[in-house]
Protein backbone atom coordinates (compact mmCIF):
# COMPACT_ATOMS: atom_id res chain seq x y z
CA UNK A 1 0.00 0.00 0.00
CA UNK A 2 1.06 3.49 -0.82
CA UNK A 3 2.50 4.91 2.41
CA UNK A 4 1.36 8.42 1.55
CA UNK A 5 -2.19 7.22 1.24
CA UNK A 6 -1.91 5.54 4.62
CA UNK A 7 -0.58 8.71 6.28
CA UNK A 8 -3.36 10.63 4.65
CA UNK A 9 -6.00 8.25 5.96
CA UNK A 10 -4.38 8.20 9.39
CA UNK A 11 -4.73 11.97 9.65
CA UNK A 12 -8.25 12.25 8.34
CA UNK A 13 -9.94 9.05 9.56
CA UNK A 14 -7.83 7.76 12.45
CA UNK A 15 -6.81 4.62 10.60
CA UNK A 16 -4.44 2.39 12.59
CA UNK A 17 -2.28 -0.74 12.38
CA UNK A 18 -1.37 -1.08 8.74
CA UNK A 19 -0.59 -4.66 7.90
CA UNK A 20 1.03 -5.24 4.53
CA UNK A 21 0.61 -8.83 3.40
CA UNK A 22 2.26 -8.36 0.04
CA UNK A 23 2.56 -5.92 -2.84
CA UNK A 24 -1.10 -6.25 -3.70
CA UNK A 25 -2.79 -6.72 -0.39
CA UNK A 26 -2.92 -4.86 2.91
CA UNK A 27 -5.21 -4.40 5.87
CA UNK A 28 -6.06 -1.42 8.03
CA UNK A 29 -8.18 -0.97 11.11
CA UNK A 30 -10.59 1.84 11.84
CA UNK A 31 -13.08 2.77 14.51
CA UNK A 32 -16.74 1.95 14.05
CA UNK A 33 -17.86 5.60 13.70
CA UNK A 34 -15.32 6.37 10.97
CA UNK A 35 -15.80 3.20 8.95
CA UNK A 36 -18.48 4.30 6.50
CA UNK A 37 -16.94 7.78 5.91
CA UNK A 38 -13.61 6.04 5.25
CA UNK A 39 -15.14 3.57 2.81
CA UNK A 40 -17.01 6.38 1.05
CA UNK A 41 -13.78 8.32 0.73
CA UNK A 42 -11.91 5.29 -0.58
CA UNK A 43 -14.59 4.62 -3.15
CA UNK A 44 -15.17 8.15 -4.40
CA UNK A 45 -11.68 9.64 -4.14
CA UNK A 46 -9.08 6.90 -3.90
CA UNK A 47 -10.35 4.63 -6.70
CA UNK A 48 -11.21 1.61 -4.50
CA UNK A 49 -14.36 1.12 -6.51
CA UNK A 50 -14.95 -2.59 -6.16
CA UNK A 51 -16.35 -4.33 -3.10
CA UNK A 52 -14.80 -7.80 -3.31
CA UNK A 53 -16.54 -9.15 -0.25
CA UNK A 54 -17.85 -8.21 3.13
CA UNK A 55 -17.74 -10.68 5.98
CA UNK A 56 -17.51 -11.05 9.74
CA UNK A 57 -14.98 -12.83 11.93
CA UNK A 58 -16.28 -13.81 15.34
CA UNK A 59 -13.54 -13.00 17.88
CA UNK A 60 -15.31 -14.51 20.84
CA UNK A 61 -12.19 -14.35 23.03
CA UNK A 62 -12.04 -10.57 22.67
CA UNK A 63 -15.81 -10.25 22.92
CA UNK A 64 -16.12 -8.57 19.55
CA UNK A 65 -16.99 -9.08 15.93
CA UNK A 66 -14.51 -8.05 13.28
CA UNK A 67 -16.21 -6.74 10.17
CA UNK A 68 -13.99 -7.08 7.13
CA UNK A 69 -14.69 -4.92 4.09
CA UNK A 70 -12.48 -5.98 1.21
CA UNK A 71 -12.09 -3.30 -1.43
CA UNK A 72 -10.24 -3.50 -4.71
CA UNK A 73 -8.76 -0.79 -6.83
CA UNK A 74 -8.31 -1.52 -10.52
CA UNK A 75 -6.01 1.39 -11.20
CA UNK A 76 -3.71 0.61 -8.26
CA UNK A 77 -4.09 -3.16 -8.68
CA UNK A 78 -4.47 -3.39 -4.94
CA UNK A 79 -6.73 -5.08 -2.39
CA UNK A 80 -7.44 -3.16 0.78
CA UNK A 81 -9.11 -4.81 3.75
CA UNK A 82 -10.79 -2.56 6.28
CA UNK A 83 -11.29 -4.20 9.67
CA UNK A 84 -13.87 -2.72 12.01
CA UNK A 85 -14.35 -4.12 15.51
CA UNK A 86 -17.80 -3.95 17.07
CA UNK A 87 -19.00 -5.19 20.44
CA UNK A 88 -20.63 -8.59 20.45
CA UNK A 89 -23.63 -7.40 22.37
CA UNK A 90 -24.15 -4.12 20.51
CA UNK A 91 -24.52 -5.48 17.06
CA UNK A 92 -25.56 -2.41 15.11
CA UNK A 93 -23.57 -1.26 12.12
CA UNK A 94 -24.11 1.42 9.54
CA UNK A 95 -25.21 0.08 6.19
CA UNK A 96 -23.17 0.55 3.00
CA UNK A 97 -25.91 -0.39 0.55
CA UNK A 98 -25.99 3.20 -0.75
CA UNK A 99 -22.42 2.73 -2.02
CA UNK A 100 -22.81 -0.73 -3.51
CA UNK A 101 -26.35 -2.08 -3.96
CA UNK A 102 -24.87 -5.60 -3.82
CA UNK A 103 -23.90 -5.00 -0.22
CA UNK A 104 -27.49 -5.51 0.85
CA UNK A 105 -27.17 -9.22 0.07
CA UNK A 106 -24.07 -9.46 2.25
CA UNK A 107 -25.84 -7.62 5.02
CA UNK A 108 -28.85 -9.89 4.77
CA UNK A 109 -26.58 -12.88 5.13
CA UNK A 110 -24.68 -11.41 8.06
CA UNK A 111 -27.91 -10.51 9.81
CA UNK A 112 -29.06 -14.09 9.49
CA UNK A 113 -25.80 -15.86 10.26
CA UNK A 114 -24.37 -13.57 12.97
CA UNK A 115 -27.30 -11.44 14.10
CA UNK A 116 -25.56 -8.18 13.21
CA UNK A 117 -28.11 -5.53 12.30
CA UNK A 118 -27.74 -3.01 9.51
CA UNK A 119 -30.58 -0.51 9.96
CA UNK A 120 -32.19 0.77 6.72
CA UNK A 121 -30.64 -1.93 4.59
CA UNK A 122 -33.40 -3.11 2.23
CA UNK A 123 -34.75 -6.62 2.68
CA UNK A 124 -32.72 -7.17 5.81
CA UNK A 125 -35.20 -9.56 7.37
CA UNK A 126 -35.87 -11.67 4.31
CA UNK A 127 -34.68 -15.25 4.31
CA UNK A 128 -31.22 -15.64 2.91
CA UNK A 129 -30.20 -19.24 3.45
CA UNK A 130 -32.08 -20.47 6.48
CA UNK A 131 -35.84 -20.52 6.52
CA UNK A 132 -37.64 -19.86 9.76
CA UNK A 133 -34.55 -20.08 11.95
CA UNK A 134 -35.21 -19.68 15.66
CA UNK A 135 -32.65 -18.99 18.35
CA UNK A 136 -28.99 -18.03 18.15
CA UNK A 137 -27.67 -17.30 14.66
CA UNK A 138 -25.73 -20.38 13.66
CA UNK A 139 -22.38 -18.85 12.68
CA UNK A 140 -21.82 -17.34 16.11
CA UNK A 141 -19.17 -19.33 17.87
CA UNK A 142 -21.13 -19.91 21.04
CA UNK A 143 -23.63 -21.87 18.97
CA UNK A 144 -22.83 -25.55 19.40
CA UNK A 145 -23.65 -27.02 16.02
CA UNK A 146 -22.93 -30.64 17.01
CA UNK A 147 -25.26 -30.50 19.96
CA UNK A 148 -27.93 -28.77 17.93
CA UNK A 149 -27.66 -31.51 15.32
CA UNK A 150 -27.92 -34.22 17.96
CA UNK A 151 -30.98 -32.59 19.51
CA UNK A 152 -32.76 -31.84 16.25
CA UNK A 153 -32.00 -34.65 13.84
CA UNK A 154 -32.17 -38.38 14.37
CA UNK A 155 -28.86 -40.12 14.78
CA UNK A 156 -28.32 -43.49 13.24
CA UNK A 157 -26.51 -45.71 15.70
CA UNK A 158 -23.32 -47.46 14.68
CA UNK A 159 -21.38 -44.57 13.29
CA UNK A 160 -17.63 -44.80 13.84
CA UNK A 161 -15.33 -41.84 13.55
CA UNK A 162 -11.58 -42.11 13.28
CA UNK A 163 -9.02 -39.43 13.86
CA UNK A 164 -7.66 -39.12 10.31
CA UNK A 165 -4.01 -38.58 11.24
CA UNK A 166 -3.93 -41.52 13.63
CA UNK A 167 -5.86 -43.74 11.29
CA UNK A 168 -3.54 -42.99 8.36
CA UNK A 169 -0.48 -43.75 10.43
CA UNK A 170 -1.87 -47.05 11.59
CA UNK A 171 -3.08 -48.10 8.15
CA UNK A 172 -0.25 -46.88 5.98
CA UNK A 173 2.71 -47.31 8.36
CA UNK A 174 1.57 -50.02 10.79
CA UNK A 175 5.06 -50.96 11.97
CA UNK A 176 6.03 -47.38 12.73
CA UNK A 177 2.75 -46.39 14.34
CA UNK A 178 3.81 -47.81 17.68
CA UNK A 179 6.88 -45.59 17.89
CA UNK A 180 5.04 -42.36 17.00
CA UNK B 1 -41.56 -4.74 18.38
CA UNK B 2 -40.74 -8.22 17.20
CA UNK B 3 -37.43 -7.03 15.87
CA UNK B 4 -36.66 -5.51 19.23
CA UNK B 5 -37.32 -8.83 20.90
CA UNK B 6 -35.10 -10.57 18.42
CA UNK B 7 -32.30 -8.14 19.07
CA UNK B 8 -32.59 -8.54 22.79
CA UNK B 9 -32.40 -12.29 22.31
CA UNK B 10 -29.12 -11.95 20.44
CA UNK B 11 -27.82 -9.48 22.97
CA UNK B 12 -28.55 -11.83 25.85
CA UNK B 13 -26.57 -14.58 24.22
CA UNK B 14 -23.46 -12.43 23.75
CA UNK B 15 -20.59 -14.42 25.08
CA UNK B 16 -19.21 -13.71 28.49
CA UNK B 17 -15.96 -15.58 28.77
CA UNK B 18 -16.00 -19.07 30.16
CA UNK B 19 -19.76 -19.32 30.21
CA UNK B 20 -21.19 -22.71 29.26
CA UNK B 21 -22.47 -23.06 25.73
CA UNK B 22 -26.24 -22.98 25.78
CA UNK B 23 -28.40 -23.83 22.84
CA UNK B 24 -32.15 -23.46 22.94
CA UNK B 25 -33.85 -26.80 23.24
CA UNK B 26 -35.39 -27.47 19.83
CA UNK B 27 -38.14 -29.53 21.41
CA UNK B 28 -39.46 -26.39 23.06
CA UNK B 29 -38.98 -24.33 19.90
CA UNK B 30 -40.81 -26.46 17.37
CA UNK B 31 -42.71 -28.95 19.45
CA UNK B 32 -44.04 -31.61 17.13
CA UNK B 33 -46.11 -33.55 19.65
CA UNK B 34 -48.82 -30.91 19.84
CA UNK B 35 -49.05 -30.38 16.10
CA UNK B 36 -52.60 -31.07 15.06
CA UNK B 37 -52.95 -32.52 11.61
CA UNK B 38 -56.59 -33.56 11.31
CA UNK B 39 -59.98 -32.09 12.12
CA UNK B 40 -63.02 -34.10 13.31
CA UNK B 41 -63.85 -35.35 9.81
CA UNK B 42 -60.28 -36.66 9.46
CA UNK B 43 -59.51 -34.00 6.89
CA UNK B 44 -56.17 -32.20 6.91
CA UNK B 45 -56.21 -28.85 8.63
CA UNK B 46 -53.53 -27.29 6.37
CA UNK B 47 -52.76 -24.91 9.20
CA UNK B 48 -49.73 -23.50 7.35
CA UNK B 49 -51.91 -21.93 4.68
CA UNK B 50 -54.07 -18.84 4.76
CA UNK B 51 -57.86 -19.18 4.68
CA UNK B 52 -58.02 -18.25 1.00
CA UNK B 53 -55.31 -20.67 -0.02
CA UNK B 54 -56.88 -23.60 1.78
CA UNK B 55 -59.66 -23.69 -0.81
CA UNK B 56 -57.13 -24.27 -3.57
CA UNK B 57 -55.54 -27.34 -2.04
CA UNK B 58 -56.68 -30.84 -1.26
CA UNK B 59 -57.33 -31.76 2.35
CA UNK B 60 -57.40 -35.53 1.95
CA UNK B 61 -54.55 -37.49 3.50
CA UNK B 62 -52.86 -40.19 1.42
CA UNK B 63 -54.50 -43.60 1.34
CA UNK B 64 -53.01 -47.05 1.34
CA UNK B 65 -53.55 -48.73 -2.01
CA UNK B 66 -53.28 -52.45 -1.57
CA UNK B 67 -51.36 -54.29 -4.25
CA UNK B 68 -53.12 -56.89 -6.38
CA UNK B 69 -52.26 -60.53 -5.86
CA UNK B 70 -50.69 -63.20 -7.99
CA UNK B 71 -49.58 -62.99 -11.59
CA UNK B 72 -51.23 -59.67 -12.34
CA UNK B 73 -49.24 -57.90 -9.63
CA UNK B 74 -46.09 -59.72 -10.73
CA UNK B 75 -46.65 -58.49 -14.25
CA UNK B 76 -47.22 -54.93 -13.03
CA UNK B 77 -44.10 -55.07 -10.87
CA UNK B 78 -42.07 -56.30 -13.81
CA UNK B 79 -43.37 -53.38 -15.89
CA UNK B 80 -42.67 -50.89 -13.10
CA UNK B 81 -39.15 -52.13 -12.58
CA UNK B 82 -38.32 -51.96 -16.27
CA UNK B 83 -39.40 -48.36 -16.70
CA UNK B 84 -37.91 -46.40 -13.84
CA UNK B 85 -38.24 -42.72 -14.51
CA UNK B 86 -36.05 -40.48 -12.43
CA UNK B 87 -37.28 -37.12 -11.21
CA UNK B 88 -34.91 -34.50 -12.59
CA UNK B 89 -34.32 -32.77 -9.30
CA UNK B 90 -30.69 -32.74 -8.22
CA UNK B 91 -31.00 -32.29 -4.49
CA UNK B 92 -27.34 -32.32 -3.53
CA UNK B 93 -23.81 -32.74 -4.82
CA UNK B 94 -24.60 -36.39 -5.68
CA UNK B 95 -26.76 -35.31 -8.59
CA UNK B 96 -23.54 -34.80 -10.54
CA UNK B 97 -23.25 -38.58 -10.80
CA UNK B 98 -26.44 -38.76 -12.82
CA UNK B 99 -24.83 -37.06 -15.83
CA UNK B 100 -22.23 -39.74 -16.54
CA UNK B 101 -24.93 -42.29 -15.85
CA UNK B 102 -27.01 -40.89 -18.69
CA UNK B 103 -24.33 -40.68 -21.32
CA UNK B 104 -22.90 -43.43 -23.46
CA UNK B 105 -20.34 -44.93 -21.11
CA UNK B 106 -22.75 -46.11 -18.41
CA UNK B 107 -25.93 -45.59 -20.41
CA UNK B 108 -28.78 -46.02 -17.99
CA UNK B 109 -31.29 -45.94 -20.84
CA UNK B 110 -30.43 -49.56 -21.64
CA UNK B 111 -32.02 -50.51 -18.31
CA UNK B 112 -35.20 -48.54 -18.95
CA UNK B 113 -34.15 -45.67 -16.71
CA UNK B 114 -34.52 -42.12 -17.87
CA UNK B 115 -34.94 -38.66 -16.40
CA UNK B 116 -38.26 -36.85 -16.39
CA UNK B 117 -38.87 -33.16 -15.78
CA UNK B 118 -41.85 -33.23 -13.42
CA UNK B 119 -42.82 -35.22 -10.31
CA UNK B 120 -46.08 -36.31 -11.91
CA UNK B 121 -44.29 -38.26 -14.61
CA UNK B 122 -41.59 -39.87 -12.55
CA UNK B 123 -41.53 -42.92 -10.34
CA UNK B 124 -38.12 -42.78 -8.68
CA UNK B 125 -36.61 -39.97 -6.67
CA UNK B 126 -32.82 -39.96 -6.34
CA UNK B 127 -31.79 -37.97 -3.28
CA UNK B 128 -28.33 -36.90 -4.34
CA UNK B 129 -26.37 -36.66 -1.11
CA UNK B 130 -26.89 -34.21 1.72
CA UNK B 131 -30.39 -32.90 2.28
CA UNK B 132 -30.41 -29.56 4.01
CA UNK B 133 -33.48 -28.45 5.88
CA UNK B 134 -34.28 -25.97 3.14
CA UNK B 135 -34.06 -28.67 0.48
CA UNK B 136 -36.02 -31.06 2.66
CA UNK B 137 -39.06 -28.85 2.26
CA UNK B 138 -38.78 -29.13 -1.53
CA UNK B 139 -38.05 -32.85 -1.32
CA UNK B 140 -41.21 -33.47 0.71
CA UNK B 141 -43.24 -31.40 -1.68
CA UNK B 142 -41.90 -33.16 -4.77
CA UNK B 143 -42.10 -36.60 -3.22
CA UNK B 144 -45.75 -36.18 -2.33
CA UNK B 145 -46.58 -34.98 -5.82
CA UNK B 146 -45.18 -38.11 -7.42
CA UNK B 147 -47.73 -40.74 -8.36
CA UNK B 148 -47.56 -44.09 -6.66
CA UNK B 149 -45.99 -46.57 -6.71
CA UNK B 150 -42.92 -44.43 -6.11
CA UNK B 151 -39.45 -45.31 -4.99
CA UNK B 152 -36.64 -43.39 -3.29
CA UNK B 153 -32.95 -44.00 -3.74
CA UNK B 154 -30.67 -42.51 -1.09
CA UNK B 155 -27.39 -41.71 -2.78
CA UNK B 156 -24.25 -41.17 -0.72
CA UNK B 157 -23.36 -41.40 2.94
CA UNK B 158 -25.15 -38.20 3.87
CA UNK B 159 -28.56 -39.76 3.36
CA UNK B 160 -27.62 -42.69 5.60
CA UNK B 161 -26.23 -41.02 8.69
CA UNK B 162 -25.31 -37.47 7.74
CA UNK B 163 -21.92 -38.41 6.31
CA UNK B 164 -19.35 -35.68 6.68
CA UNK B 165 -22.12 -33.24 7.64
CA UNK B 166 -23.25 -35.31 10.63
CA UNK B 167 -22.76 -32.35 13.01
CA UNK B 168 -24.13 -29.64 10.75
CA UNK B 169 -27.00 -27.54 11.99
CA UNK B 170 -28.62 -27.62 8.61
CA UNK B 171 -28.29 -31.16 7.22
CA UNK B 172 -30.65 -33.95 8.21
CA UNK B 173 -28.91 -37.06 9.47
CA UNK B 174 -31.33 -39.81 8.57
CA UNK B 175 -33.37 -39.38 5.45
CA UNK B 176 -35.70 -42.29 6.28
CA UNK B 177 -37.26 -40.36 9.13
CA UNK B 178 -38.69 -37.87 6.66
CA UNK B 179 -39.56 -39.91 3.59
CA UNK B 180 -39.44 -43.70 3.09
CA UNK B 181 -36.26 -44.90 1.39
CA UNK B 182 -36.00 -48.12 -0.61
CA UNK B 183 -32.29 -48.40 -1.37
CA UNK B 184 -29.22 -46.68 0.03
CA UNK B 185 -25.96 -46.41 -1.85
CA UNK B 186 -23.00 -45.83 0.44
CA UNK B 187 -20.01 -43.76 -0.62
CA UNK B 188 -18.85 -40.21 -0.85
CA UNK B 189 -19.27 -39.99 -3.81
CA UNK B 190 -20.35 -43.39 -5.08
CA UNK B 191 -19.22 -44.11 -8.62
CA UNK B 192 -21.82 -44.43 -11.39
CA UNK B 193 -21.23 -48.20 -11.24
CA UNK B 194 -22.42 -48.17 -7.64
CA UNK B 195 -25.44 -46.20 -8.69
CA UNK B 196 -26.21 -48.77 -11.38
CA UNK B 197 -25.82 -51.54 -8.81
CA UNK B 198 -28.25 -49.70 -6.55
CA UNK B 199 -30.73 -49.35 -9.37
CA UNK B 200 -30.44 -53.07 -10.15
CA UNK B 201 -31.06 -53.76 -6.45
CA UNK B 202 -34.12 -51.54 -6.62
CA UNK B 203 -35.40 -53.53 -9.60
CA UNK B 204 -35.06 -56.74 -7.61
CA UNK B 205 -36.93 -55.18 -4.71
CA UNK B 206 -39.75 -54.03 -6.97
CA UNK B 207 -40.02 -57.41 -8.69
CA UNK B 208 -40.26 -59.12 -5.32
CA UNK B 209 -43.12 -56.79 -4.42
CA UNK B 210 -41.22 -55.03 -1.62
CA UNK B 211 -41.25 -51.55 -3.14
CA UNK B 212 -44.10 -50.32 -0.98
CA UNK B 213 -42.69 -46.94 0.02
CA UNK B 214 -45.81 -44.98 -0.91
CA UNK B 215 -48.01 -47.22 1.23
CA UNK B 216 -45.55 -47.02 4.09
CA UNK B 217 -45.75 -43.27 3.85
CA UNK B 218 -49.55 -43.34 3.92
CA UNK B 219 -49.63 -45.75 6.87
CA UNK B 220 -47.20 -43.73 8.98
CA UNK B 221 -48.32 -40.37 7.67
CA UNK B 222 -48.59 -38.69 11.06
CA UNK B 223 -45.17 -39.86 12.17
CA UNK B 224 -43.54 -38.58 8.99
CA UNK B 225 -45.40 -35.29 9.24
CA UNK B 226 -44.38 -34.79 12.87
CA UNK B 227 -40.73 -35.39 11.96
CA UNK B 228 -40.93 -33.06 8.97
CA UNK B 229 -42.65 -30.29 10.87
CA UNK B 230 -40.13 -30.55 13.64
CA UNK B 231 -37.35 -29.34 11.35
CA UNK B 232 -39.25 -27.27 8.77
CA UNK B 233 -40.17 -24.31 10.91
CA UNK B 234 -41.87 -22.10 8.32
CA UNK B 235 -44.41 -24.57 7.02
CA UNK B 236 -46.25 -22.50 4.43
CA UNK B 237 -47.45 -25.29 2.16
CA UNK B 238 -50.34 -27.75 2.37
CA UNK B 239 -49.95 -30.69 4.72
CA UNK B 240 -50.23 -33.11 1.84
CA UNK B 241 -49.16 -31.80 -1.54
CA UNK B 242 -51.40 -33.48 -4.00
Amino acid sequence: MNIELYKNLENSFGVTSLEVKNRNQSYIRVKKEMAVPLITHLKLVESYKHLSFFTIIDQIEKGEFELLYMLHSYSRNHDLGIIVSIERHETDMESIHHLWPAAETYQRELREMFGVEFPDSPGLYENFCLEGWEGIPPMRREFDTKRYSEDTFYKRPGRETNDPAKYMKEKIYPSEAETW
Amino acid sequence: MEKDMERRLYADTGAPEGSPVVNPDPRTLGDSSNIQLFNEQLKLLNSGLTEEDRLNFCDTPPEVIKPFRGHWENFLNWARSESLWILGFGTGCGAIELRPLMTSRFDMYQYGIQPRPTPRQSSIFVIGGYASVKTMKRIVRSYEQMQGPKFVLGLGSCTINGGMYYDSYNTVNRLDHYIPVDVYIAGCMPRPEALLAGLMELKTIIKEGRGEGANKYAENFEWYKANQKRIIKDWNMPDYNW
